[in-house]
């Protein structure tokens, strides 16, 4: 069996995500980073991205995450957010909307959001 | 019907109109408890990963933070309480308020100046009769809060911690809220959130004795702590938030149940002197009836002869 790491996306009300995968990746604020089974023990701060789980049947889950936290020991990964979407729990109508609203209202924080909700969206 | 009977009458069927809103009431808040404690069960993976996260920067590197490091003398403390919003839930606003009194209390003994911060309409109206200063207060989602409600909250306290005491800081962060232990037993009860004990948490992340394995900081172990401790601090008011709205519910259901107990009660009396009443109107009647026929047959009687 190839080697697997169990990842553990969880929102602060709820698991959002779990199971095993080969590949997590996700952008920390140093830049991305990519955990494979037997990486090192890490704990590192996420900025607000996109992050992609490639799933060990094959499959790629993509899910939006605004800021949190990358813990990863003993193969068991949890990517910590205040919130998280799946990509396809995404409303892309609802969120182009909200991205013209900040944009109108200057509000770039929310401009940013939207943006990642966006491009995680984008990739389903 | 006798004015006594209907008297009866009347309040028997209002007291059966209040029984029914308490029963309703009874099993509204058993619904609200079973689905709050659900949102409670639903944060802690976030809160166990965030402890766990927290410990293995606390014991992992030894970065000071002013968050963990304990004032040496500390002169002014911020004292959260949390309420409901809505009263008919028994003693369960009026406990934690005695909580948070008790608390005040002992800090101010002890030299401290103390401010308080308060969530729930009943904690803010106590506080705003007795005319004390409340530094901040928020209303409105205390039966189901969310993780931004916990955000607003924390926000303003993080702020003064983090600020020099003499430029009006806080040095210490004290938390009253109502934890939920059982369908039947809530306790009010105080708990120091800042400056954290590192050591504390790690017990409670790791009460086995388990060794946590050596992180590799991204960036950096004091980046992360800095980001970490925020965090912490809102998942753990978001968690008090959770549990007082599921004892405030819990409470709800017990005193709407106490009450319909006690309508059914009041029911059973009011029916039984409602029928003593009905007996004796009864037997008044028939009584004037008798006396009535036999004054007529003596009459009768008497003018045969």
């Amino acid at each position: 069996m190839a080697a697997e790491l169990h990842v553990a996306l969880v929102a602060a009300d709820r698991e959002v995500w779990s199971g095993e995968a080969t590949l997590v990746v996700a952008r920390t604020t140093s830049g991305d980073i990519g955990v494979m089974p037997g990486h090192q023990p890490l704990l590192g701060v996420l900025e607000s991205g996109p992050v992609t789980i490639r799933t060990s049947d094959g499959g790629t889950v993509v899910a939006a995450v605004h800021g949190g936290f990358i813990s990863f020991a003993d193969d068991k990964l949890s990517l910590l957010a205040e919130i998280a979407e799946l990509s396809d729990e995404i409303d892309v109508q609802r969120v182009e909307r909200e991205l013209e609203r900040a944009k109108a209202e200057g509000d770039a924080a929310a401009e940013r959001r939207a943006d990642v909700r966006l491009r995680a969206a984008a990739t389903r | 019907m006798g004015a006594q009977l209907r008297v009866y009458k009347r309040r028997i069927r209002s007291v059966t109109a209040t029984k029914k809103i308490t029963k309703a009431m009874e099993m509204i808040a058993a619904s609200r408890v079973v689905k709050a404690q659900r949102k409670v069960a639903a944060s802690t993976p976030y809160a166990r990963e965030l402890t766990r996260a927290v410990t293995a920067v606390g014991t992992g590197s030894n970065t000071k933070h002013p968050l963990t490091t304990q004032a040496e003398t500390v002169t002014r403390s911020a004292v959260l309480l949390l309420t409901s919003d809505r009263g008919l839930a028994g003693a369960f606003n009026s406990n934690a308020i005695k909580k948070a009194e008790q608390l005040t209390e002992r800090l101010e003994r002890e030299g401290q100046e103390v401010v308080t911060y308060i969530v729930g309409r009943r904690g803010v109206a106590h506080y705003n009769f007795r005319e004390r200063t409340v530094a901040e207060s928020w209303t409105g989602f205390t039966d189901e809060p969310t993780y931004a409600d916990a955000k607003k909250v924390a926000a303003p306290l993080i702020e003064a911690i983090e600020k020099e005491t003499a430029e009006g800081g806080v040095d210490e962060l004290h938390i009253v809220f109502t934890e939920f232990v059982s369908m039947m037993t809530q306790t009010a009860l105080d708990d120091r959130l800042l400056p954290l004990s590192l050591e504390e948490v790690a017990k409670e992340a790791a009460p086995k004795g388990e060794i946590l394995p050596l992180y590799d900081f991204e960036p950096s172990a004091e980046d992360v702590l800095d980001a970490l401790l925020p965090r912490y601090v809102e998942s753990r008011i978001y968690n008090a938030l959770l549990q007082s709205a599921a004892s405030k519910h819990a409470a709800t259901r017990r005193a709407m149940k106490s009450a319909t107990d006690n309508a059914g009660e009041l029911i059973e009396t009011l029916s039984r002197l409602a029928n003593a009443a009905r007996q004796a109107e009864i037997t008044q009647e028939i009584s004037e009836i008798v006396g009535g026929a036999s004054a007529l047959a003596d009459a009768t009687a008497g003018s045969d002869r």
